[in-house]
């Protein structure tokens, strides 16, 4: 296959977030300001290109039945080691994400992946295959966190455009996640009937 | 065979499972992938242990040094560590200089926030009087709870507790009939806060021999 197409699929054709509605937990929880989005969107990115990695490298050694408990323990792994970096040299960014980073786990994607794509494809493909899907998951993250902060607090990536008391605070809360996302999947869908 | 409804167009080279799925096989694969990770996970607890630890006590120290006066000892190092009437685990940090005692940073938590647990780091004088204080950890809602790092802070009306001392004035909300006005629509984040500066408080002038003594030796 096309390395190219297999790489940028994720960031529209099959973007995680906009496309397939998949990971609605993080999407909605830690968006609420862009920075979050993307650290979250680049952890799940290291999850999900090593989980590719090495299940597309154990793939022929894995007896079916037991596949799905092989993948989890393989991506866990790995989201404890993202964790514990995170502790250890981003601790402010680990204190915004804390609760949401070993729900990687068992966030859709990391798994879907592993299943639909790495243990089918070779070694360069999945990686490929899984900075494609992590790096549209963490550009979705980030375009939902800018949205939300810019309405809701009226800062991005921390820099105030105007003053905060006029945000609309319905936006930084969960209900403004959900109306914000889906005004957001409506311009998508929009963009690629045209 | 996925319960996640991808659509797999990619093309496959189905090459899966060339192992039989007998029970031994399936034990040993699990055993070794298990073991392997678990290999991995304790080099990697290894090496970011000190990291980890060292992140902490910046964090500890940074919040200590805001919120209490000058001082020249390691006020890390002489932790008293206390309990709460209420049964809460009180750190206090005294801050000495040249053997007198100038401040305390308390760390004074309650249960009583919106989200939960709120904890803080708050410096009082010997006297009890708050010197200033930094918000360590709370689960309050974004946008109205979290204001509270600023907030009390901040001198306008009567939203300030600096300079205020809770033996004097009654720090409550003013709903409540004390001095001190609430976050805007966060009144339990508000009593939260006030609640946990009060902890800390009285923790602290129930033990003041204890630590003052300790600055003689």
């Amino acid at each position: 296959m096309n390395q190219w197409k297999n790489f940028s699929k994720g960031f529209f054709k099959e973007n995680a977030v906009f496309t397939l509605l998949l990971g609605m937990c993080p999407t909605l929880g830690v968006t609420s300001s862009a920075i979050n989005g993307l650290g979250m969107g680049l952890a799940t990115t290291f999850v999900l290109v090593m989980a590719n990695l090495v299940i597309s490298l154990i793939k022929d050694v894995i007896p079916e039945k037991v596949r799905i408990p092989a993948f989890i323990v393989v991506i866990a792994t790995f989201v404890t080691i993202v964790e514990m970096l995170m502790q250890a040299y981003v601790p402010a960014l680990y204190d915004s994400l804390g609760l949401f980073i070993p729900l990687i786990v068992v966030n859709c994607i990391v798994l879907g992946r592993a299943e639909a794509f790495a243990s089918k494809n070779s070694v360069g493909a999945s990686i490929v295959d899984g900075l494609g899907m992590g790096l549209g998951f963490a550009m979705a993250l980030t375009l939902l966190g800018s949205v939300r902060e810019l309405l809701g607090s009226g800062k991005l990536f921390d820099i105030s455009i105007y003053p905060e008391d006029y945000g609309m605070l319905v936006f930084v809360l969960a209900p403004g996640a959900f109306i914000a996302l889906g005004y957001m999947i409506a311009i998508i869908d929009k963009m690629k009937k045209a | 065979m996925n319960g996640c409804g991808f659509t797999t167009k990619n093309i496959t080279i189905n090459n899966m499972a060339t192992i039989d799925s007998s029970l031994k096989n399936m034990l040993l694969t699990l055993l070794i992938i298990t073991a392997i990770s678990g290999t991995s996970l304790g080099f990697v607890y290894k090496m970011t242990k000190e990291p980890i630890a060292a992140a902490k006590a910046k964090k500890q120290q940074k919040a200590i040094k805001l919120v209490v006066a000058e001082f020249t000892n390691n006020p890390a190092e002489d932790v008293v560590e206390l309990t709460s009437k209420e049964g809460f685990p009180i750190k206090i940090f005294p801050a000495r200089k040249d053997n007198q005692l100038v401040g305390v940073a308390v760390e004074t938590m309650t249960n009583k926030g919106f989200g939960g647990d709120v904890r803080l780091m708050v410096g009082f004088k010997p006297d009890g009087t708050i010197i200033n204080y930094q918000v360590l950890e709370h689960k309050e809602t974004p946008g109205l709870g979290t204001k509270m790092g600023l907030w009390f802070k901040t001198d306008k009306g009567n939203q300030s507790v600096l300079g205020k001392n809770p033996g004097t004035s009654k720090l409550t909300v003013s709903k409540d009939g004390g001095d001190v006005d609430a976050i805007t629509a966060a009144t339990i984040s508000s009593r939260a806060f006030l609640d946990a500066v009060r902890i800390g408080y009285e923790t602290f002038m129930d033990n003041k021999n204890k630590i003052e003594k300790g600055a003689a030796q």
